[in-house]
């Protein structure tokens, strides 16, 4: 079975959702939608309180060449534009917009037949991209129109559409591929002709067998298309390791997958492509799993940009009694939240939430180098050597020593039986890295 | 509400701790400590507790008194560091001697360089080479009449011993059993002369088979000592059978060479390492004033670890690719 070169680890699934199905959240009495959705640059307002929006509409446009639009998930009237807690307790600037009474759906404005579709160029399925506000829905949230825009002088060969979910506890990817495999291949499709590749893999892990067999079927009728079963082991929805364990490329170190001719997009990218063309619905509203061992009601949810995390905590039957933490996205890459005032935003994958006992780190002990996180790294980097660098603020030689490949996974500290901080202060270090340049 | 704790990624941990390794490696310590009471009887308990109690006492005390640290004796390291001194010192060490070498290991050893995860030898083999150079008469002598197949085969006399062969002979009582097959089968369950821990060859690899299962260490330090030994016991003419199964080369390769904190850190590192303990060693027993070299060749190649790190370090994913497109 395919899978990636050195490194990586087998952290317990926790995958207790996989077998939910994905349920529409209602819309809540408010919604605070965060101007600074993807990677780039923060996107501007171009409503005022008081106007009425429609769902589909644009309210912010995008703030740069990397960035991308946001639409009002709604029909409804903005009240206010003010600032908003993120998950991570900064304060940015956000629209509020109250949902008409009556208005609930998306709607569906216009439909391109499969005909109208064939009949687009690469340029126009890059522009519906761009202005549906499509962004990376695996985390990264790199806006997808700058990356299906291929550079001049690369060519594109090979779309990797990334199912692997290699996260524990996450299966809004699983569930999507189970339920809409068919919009995910055709997603997929034009994504090779928006970058002008000519072969396309979907890569799953095989502990998602459903989501194989549903994503075999719909890929069976494209001949250039066809589905990978990998290996379940972390990180192999890694982007360098993705693309090794499918296609056998190394991308060097330092540089983009197109250096390998290699596009990789998240399955729920994909099917926000198909949405934008097929349907002219843009990314207004994505799939989150909200799991953890104490909750109530955990499931795959359907939910509206900008919904505050409480109003999705309540629906999964509230925050338990001894929460000790809650993850925006999964436990090994996402980030822990500070508040749950805070809104759902385009990059969100999921809310993991876990209980006091194991939300506090254990102490910290001495190096013993047992080469653990040496064996661990998947990208072949010396973590033990990085934290002691890092501890004595040796900036350059961290850089010398690669430390701008760490991909950041994680497996060095989840590997780490002194149960050190590694990850933290080699991110220490990267921030030192960037700042200096 | 309760206030939500704030950490970076990630955010779950394997359960992996210092004192499951440690307490593996004190498991997989136990055959041969069966081993070594077998043969050698109660001399050996009390050369084993007063070791270990030494090495549990004198880590305490400097921890508490000139390091003012928090007690560090529930990791297990000292025990393992005293029980480790105990097997490579003869039954009959007078206990006084056993106790300096234990408080040398890891007063010296250890603590002096910080506390475990900071020394640069293996403490128990500090402790032990100090009482060999301070003690050589005691350090070299061994119980006679151990057991019923003594055959005075001592770490002391590797090859001679082999070659005399006399006493053995008496002992040969059925003709279908050849000399050699006798001598081996002997060597191998512990019935032979030597330091605690070093004569069961067989509890030894029921350990090292432990430490593997349990993923406590890898195979590429024992595996490449003994291999290395082997095979440059049979380029130097020895036996190579009875190389591997004298003194203290097992004992060495499983449990003495592959402390963590004194042997490199990748695999390659790690093969290079042992290839140069098992060379090492056969040519301290081939050409060198000790008969024994196990310990010599493992604090010698301990020194070189940090240059090994250096120089053979992983490939960094894609770096090759770099070079090739720059």
């Amino acid at each position: 079975m395919k899978t990636f070169l050195k490194g990586g680890i087998h952290p317990p699934e926790y995958k207790i959702t996989a077998d939910s199905p994905i349920v529409r959240l209602p819309i809540p009495p408010e919604l605070r939608i965060m101007l600074s959705q993807c990677i780039g640059a923060p996107s501007k307002a171009i409503v005022k309180p008081g106007d009425h929006v429609s769902a589909g509409q644009i309210i912010a446009e995008a703030g740069g060449f990397v960035g991308a639009p946001i639409h009002s998930p709604v029909n409804g009237t903005v009240k206010k534009i003010e600032p908003t807690r993120t998950a991570q307790g900064i304060w940015q600037d956000s629209i509020v917009i109250a949902p008409d009474e009556e208005s609930v759906e998306n709607a569906p404005d216009q439909i391109r037949s499969d005909q109208e579709v064939d009949n687009l160029s690469p340029e126009d399925v890059i522009a519906i991209v761009g202005e549906a506000g499509i962004v990376g829905l695996g985390g990264a949230t790199f806006p997808t129109r700058v990356k299906l825009s291929v550079p001049k002088g690369k060519t594109a060969t090979t779309v990797l559409i990334n199912g692997a979910e290699c996260e524990p506890c996450l299966t809004c990817d699983d569930a999507l591929m189970r339920s809409e495999a068919d919009k995910i291949a055709k997603g997929t499709l034009l994504i090779m002709k928006a970058t002008g590749a000519t072969e396309g893999y979907i890569g799953i892990e095989e502990n998602k067998p459903r989501a194989i067999e549903a994503m075999k079927k719909a890929s069976e009728a494209y001949s250039n298309l066809s589905v990978v079963t990998l290996k379940k082991k972390y990180p192999q929805g890694g982007e360098k390791q993705l693309i090794y364990a499918i296609t056998g490329k190394t991308v060097p170190a330092g540089a983009l997958p197109i250096e390998t001719g290699c596009i990789v997009d998240n399955v729920a990218t994909a099917f926000a492509i198909y949405e934008a063309v097929y349907t002219g619905r843009p990314s207004t509203e994505r799939i989150l799993t909200v799991t953890g061992p104490e909750v109530t009601n955990p499931g795959n949810y359907l939910v509206k940009n900008g919904t505050p995390l409480s109003f999705i905590l309540e629906y999964a039957g509230g925050l338990p009694e001894d929460t000790g933490k809650v993850i925006a996205g999964g436990p090994m890459m996402g980030r822990a939240i500070s508040t749950i005032e805070a809104t759902a935003t385009k990059g969100l994958s999921g809310l993991v939430v876990l209980p006091q006992s194991v939300a506090l780190r254990k102490q910290e002990g001495p190096c013993i180098r047992c080469a653990k996180c040496v064996s661990v790294c998947p990208m072949g980097l010396e973590p033990y050597l990085m934290i002691l660098q890092a501890d004595m603020k040796m900036w350059d030689e961290m850089s010398q020593h690669g430390v701008m490949n760490c991909l950041e996974c994680g497996c060095c500290s989840y590997a780490c039986p002194s149960h050190r901080p590694i990850l933290d202060m080699i991110k220490l270090g990267k921030q030192e890295l960037r700042k200096k340049k | 509400m309760n206030k939500l704790t704030i950490s970076l990624s990630p955010h779950i941990h394997s359960g992996d701790s210092i004192n499951r390794r440690m307490w593996n490696v004190v498991i997989a310590l136990l055959p041969a400590l069966a081993v070594a009471l077998w043969t050698f009887g109660l001399p050996a308990l009390w050369v084993t507790l007063v070791s270990v109690g030494s090495c549990l006492l004198a880590e305490w005390l400097i921890a508490r008194f000139l390091l003012h640290k928090p007690c560090t004796l529930s990791n297990g390291s000292a025990l393992i560091t005293g029980l480790l001194l105990a097997f490579n010192l003869p039954s009959i060490l007078p206990l006084w001697m056993v106790a300096i070498g234990a408080i040398v290991a890891i007063g010296i050893g250890k603590m002096s360089f910080g506390g475990l995860g900071c020394n640069i030898w293996n403490p128990a083999l500090v402790g032990r080479v100090f009482l060999l150079i301070s003690f050589p008469a005691a350090m070299t002598t061994w119980p006679t009449g151990v057991s019923s197949a003594f055959n005075g085969f001592t770490g002391a006399s590797t090859q001679s011993d082999a070659d005399t062969g006399a006493t053995l002979l008496t002992h040969l009582n059925s003709g279908d059993v050849s000399m050699a097959d006798y001598n081996v089968l002997d060597m191998a369950i512990g019935q032979m002369n030597g330091s605690l821990g070093e004569v069961g060859a067989f509890a030894i690899l029921i350990g090292l088979a432990y430490l593997l299962i349990t993923r406590t260490i890898t195979w590429h330090i024992p595996v490449s000592i003994l291999a290395s030994a082997a095979l440059f016991s049979w380029a130097f003419g020895g036996n190579p059978v009875l190389d591997l199964l004298a003194g203290g080369l097992m004992l060495g390769a499983v449990f003495m060479a592959t402390d963590y904190v004194t042997s490199p850190m990748t695999h390659s590192g790690q093969l290079l390492f042992g290839f140069m303990i098992g060379l090492i060693t056969i040519i301290i027993r081939k050409y060198g004033a000790y008969p024994e070299g196990v310990s010599f060749a493992i604090l010698l190649m301990n020194s070189f670890v940090p240059l090994i790190n250096r120089y053979f370090r992983p490939a960094i994913f894609g770096e090759k690719e770099r070079r090739q497109t720059a």
